[in-house]
């Protein structure tokens, strides 16, 4: 399809690859802010939203986008203007730009890059550069010390995300995510299990734990929401934001549970590969599972949010430096070695 | 922004005002943090901003019975116990027997009130340290406890219920059964809390050797209740010192023991109170199998409550510790001077001496962990 | 190491127990009531809202000073003596009209200190608590039932009676005075005649 595009004008092809990142995560956004909010219900032994669009308020985020849009837009006066505009863009942009290397299915990734892990988390690194922007430039010392929590805590988390996505691209032997995905298929192990990563070698589920743990901390979910923690520092670095310029912070944020469950889900559990096989495969079926897969992720994220109490700043500090980051470069040898032997 | 912070303190100290509005300050409280980074270098707790001049407006009240509605209204999450310790201190001065039965009921009613109270500081204990579903689970608890409330009473939290040797209302029959249903279906719920928080290990990381209090710090700040207890001192109104008929039931005192950390920590302060729910759980068995089942509730009320000149100083233990009430009484119809000593106040004022040195977060923590209520603290 | 690991093990464990429970919760059931649709039905006796029973009232003020917070307000006028108010169901004769008998929700702290004073059981709480309302003035329930011409033509009545009362008081009290000074004058009269009768003896 978008070898189709591009046939006909290359900035429509631009256009065409630019709009289904941007469609899937607005469809999304919309879908998981009503989910997180029913599953906290039900967790809770409430029912959540069940106003808005008849069933189970299946329309409440449409509504509350509307009701974002026509908000006030609120600046502080002290507030520095051009840092605080720009800083909920910025961070979704970083979010979004990500996208461009995911391959959703087998017909249809953004960009097919030979870098693509290495893209991916330089640009989700700019993610910790607008949090500081926003929580610097609203000129109040929650959100100050909420920029800079999340600074520490971003910078910190992505040694360890790092070593353990290394350690799948020691396996794989390639930064291309498509190849990644790609030599996952089949199902081998065992005569019956697909040829996931996170089957293929027990280092790998180690490595998985890390990560996981991991993209909890750099999207702030509990128990690593530091940044935002809203019993400590009433909003963190979103305080002084309403309205729309708030909803981007919120939409970003939930593009980047979605973005690193995906990573998560192409690097260990075999992307847009079908779990039995040859059975219900193909480009469409590729997507479902991909989402599945990506989505499952995110629920369980939010399960363990309805879950948890939250860690202090020191000690999340202290799981980063003298756990995970030694654990993840054990881990990384260890796989190394492994992958000589066998 | 390094502007304004040097101007304030001169150093790269930061001044913070955490609350009055503040999600994890248990309504109105106001500190003013003095900040190093994130480490708390001075507390100043700033109180007043819910003072409703409880004292003179019962001094002014032409009647004592008019002044028990405003008792319930000084810690508004346990109101029978504050009407407790006002009608002990009213029948003491007037020296009036009050009926057994009446005794039994407001037992029971005490340490629901009690139960109802504890898993509001617990639950919002929780949820000052981020975990949102316990407290939702332990609210859904706590509404079974305000609707037997309310069918005895008429109302969900403040009752006005006690009145001076009696009650306002006698029970509704299924009371025996109704309570004994809540104590049977909250038992397990208890197990529960423990799975999901108390023993949880990021929970306990949280309280674990945070807002250390020792024994000698809390004896001096004259600390009472739950908060004395986790301490590891032995000390119940209820045993020391019984008022109404609590000689006569069998329960023990939790103590703080120092389980995950240090003696007098955060959890320490949380898991006396969640023993003590079961305590009282014990407590309203006993109560429901000796309590008479014929009796006017209202025979003994006195219409006219007129005391001998004098003053009197009664102490009960409240879900927060030690409740004082000092009366004076010039023969009038209102008293001369009606002071309550109140738990959470003093409770409060030793909150820069334990909260020196740790971290914003803990600060959360530590309000959390003496259960204040604003009400109460202002008056 | 052993100890590290060994902790990391109980943090894994004690996290699962609680994503146990918190699973068990998800699919147990709710308890939300979805509050406009259906409704919780309030126990008898529930203190939601004061009424009275206008018709049982006899005005005698009890409720008013039990108030704490002064939220009844009553104003009562003498019946005059060619109208007779009736009984009330409990059998106590009335002796005002209630002009005014207002109550003052947004004061009221809902104590039911008011209900017990009441000889003929006409203040009462009722169960219904749907009635906010955008103004505060309106929370202010007027329980009296005379219309405002009936008000006036009471009051009026009531000050005729009283000034026709306080004018045969005044008579009586003149007559009384009247006669007094007669008597008075009688006794001098009396007094003086003896004397004189005296005198004309002792002449």
């Amino acid at each position: 399809m978008t070898e189709y595009v591009s046939h006909i004008h290359p900035v429509a092809a631009i256009l065409v690859h630019a709009a289904i990142p941007l469609t899937i995560i607005l469809v999304y956004a919309l879908v998981a802010i009503w989910g997180e909010r029913k599953i906290a219900g039900f967790i809770q032994d409430r029912l959540g939203p069940m106003r808005v669009g008849g069933w189970h308020g299946w329309a409440q985020s449409i509504a509350d986008l509307l009701k974002l849009i026509q908000k006030e837009d609120i600046i502080p006066t002290d507030a520095s203007r051009f840092l605080f505009k720009f800083a909920p863009f910025m961070m979704f942009a970083a979010s979004y730009a990500a996208f461009a290397v995911i391959p959703f299915s087998s017909a249809y990734v953004g960009s097919m890059v030979n870098i693509g892990v290495f893209y991916l988390l330089a640009v989700t690194s700019l993610l910790t550069l607008s949090i500081i922007m926003a929580g610097w430039a609203s000129n109040n010392k929650w959100s100050l010390l909420g920029g800079m929590r999340s600074a520490a805590q971003m910078v910190s988390y992505e040694v360890p995300t790092i070593a353990s996505v290394l350690t799948v691209v020691l396996v794989a032997g390639s930064l291309n995510l498509m190849t990644v995905t790609e030599m996952q298929s089949g199902n081998d192990i065992l005569g019956f299990l697909p040829n996931w990563f996170i089957f293929q070698n027990p280092f790998l589920i180690v490595a998985f734990i890390i990560f996981f743990i991991s993209i909890l901390a750099e999207s702030h979910r509990v128990p690593f929401d530091l940044p935002e923690s809203e019993s400590e520092l009433v909003a963190g670095y979103q305080t002084e934001y309403s309205g729309m310029r708030w909803a981007m912070f919120m939409l970003a944020e939930y593009a980047d549970m979605l973005l690193l469950s995906l990573l998560g889900a192409t690097l260990f559990f075999g992307g847009w590969n079908s779990p039995f096989g040859d059975f219900m495969a193909g480009p469409l079926w590729g997507f479902f599972w991909f989402m599945l897969k990506g989505l499952s992720l995110v629920i369980v994220m939010m399960w363990i949010r309805w879950t948890l109490p939250r860690y202090r700043v020191d000690q999340l500090m202290h799981i980063c430096w003298s756990i995970l980051i030694p654990l993840s470069f054990v881990n990384l040898v260890l796989t190394a070695l492994w992958e000589v032997i066998f | 922004m390094l502007e304004v912070i040097s101007k304030e303190t001169g150093n790269k100290e930061m001044v913070i005002n955490m609350g009055p509005q503040h999600p994890s300050t248990h309504g109105v409280l106001r500190l003013e943090l003095v900040l190093d980074g994130e480490i708390i270098t001075k507390v100043r707790p700033n109180i007043g901003y819910l003072h409703r001049c409880f004292e003179k407006y019962a001094e002014q009240m032409d009647d004592y019975a008019k002044v028990i509605p405003y008792t319930d209204r000084m810690d508004y999450v346990s109101a029978i116990n504050q009407e407790h310790g006002y009608v002990i201190a009213l029948e003491r001065m007037l020296e009036l027997e009050v009926p057994e039965r009446v005794e039994y009921i407001r037992v029971i009613m005490a340490e629901m009130q009690r139960i109802a109270s504890h898993l509001l500081g617990i639950g919002a204990f929780g949820l000052d340290l981020g975990a949102f579903s316990p407290f939702l689970y332990l609210f859904t608890e706590r509404e079974k406890i305000l609707d037997i409330f309310e069918r005895v009473t008429g109302a969900r939290l403040l009752y006005n219920y006690f009145a001076v040797a009696g009650l306002m209302r006698d029970v509704h029959p299924e009371f025996k059964t109704d309570t004994a249903e809540f104590v049977k279906t909250f038992r397990p719920k208890i197990k529960e809390l423990n799975d999901l928080l108390s023993y949880n290990k990021i929970f306990i990381k949280r309280t674990a050797n945070i807002g250390v209090l020792p024994e000698k710090v809390a004896l001096n700040y004259a600390a009472s209740g739950p908060v004395l207890r986790g301490s590891g001192v032995e000390w119940d109104l209820r045993k020391n010192d019984p008022y109404s008929i609590y000689d006569k039931f069998d329960f023990e005192i939790p103590v703080g023991t120092g389980e995950v950390g240090t003696l007098g920590d955060c959890w320490d302060r949380y898991m006396v109170r969640v023993k003590e729910m079961e305590q009282s759980l014990r407590i309203i068995e006993q109560a429901l199998d000796g309590m008479p089942d014929e009796g006017d509730v209202m025979e003994a009320i006195p219409k006219r409550i007129r005391p001998k000149e004098g003053e009197i100083y009664v102490r009960t233990e409240t879900p927060r510790g030690e409740l004082g009430y000092y009366i004076i009484s010039d023969k009038s119809a209102s008293p001369f001077r009606v002071k309550a000593r109140a738990p959470s106040f003093v409770h409060l004022s030793m909150l820069p001496a334990i909260s020196k040195g740790s971290l914003i977060a803990d600060m959360v923590a530590i309000v959390g962990s003496i259960d204040i209520v604003l009400g109460e603290v202002d008056r | 190491m052993l100890n590290a690991v060994k902790q990391s093990w109980l943090t894994f464990r004690s996290i699962f127990t609680g994503m146990g429970v918190t699973i068990r919760h998800f699919f147990g059931p709710t308890v939300t009531l979805q509050y406009p649709d259906e409704k919780m039905e309030l126990p008898k006796g529930a203190r939601a809202r004061l009424y009275v029973n206008i018709d049982d009232c006899i005005g005698c003020n009890l409720c008013a000073r039990a108030c704490p917070v002064n939220c009844i307000d009553i104003e009562t006028v003498a019946s005059t003596q060619d109208v007779d108010l009736g009984k009330t169901s409990t059998g106590n004769p009335k002796r005002f009209w209630l002009t005014r008998f207002d109550i003052d929700m947004a004061k009221c702290m809902y104590c039911d200190l008011c209900v017990h004073p009441c000889p003929t059981n006409c203040i009462y709480m009722v169960s219904e608590y749907e009635y906010s309302e955008y103004d505060r003035s309106n929370l202010v329930y007027h329980f009296s039932n005379l219309e405002p011409e009936m008000v006036a033509e009471v009051k009026d009545k009531a000050e005729k009676e009283a000034e026709q009362k306080k004018r045969e008081r005044e008579e009586m009290m003149r007559k009384k005075a009247e006669e007094k000074a007669q008597k008075e004058l009688e006794a001098k009269k009396k007094a003086e005649e003896e004397s004189n009768d005296k005198e004309k003896g002792e002449e």
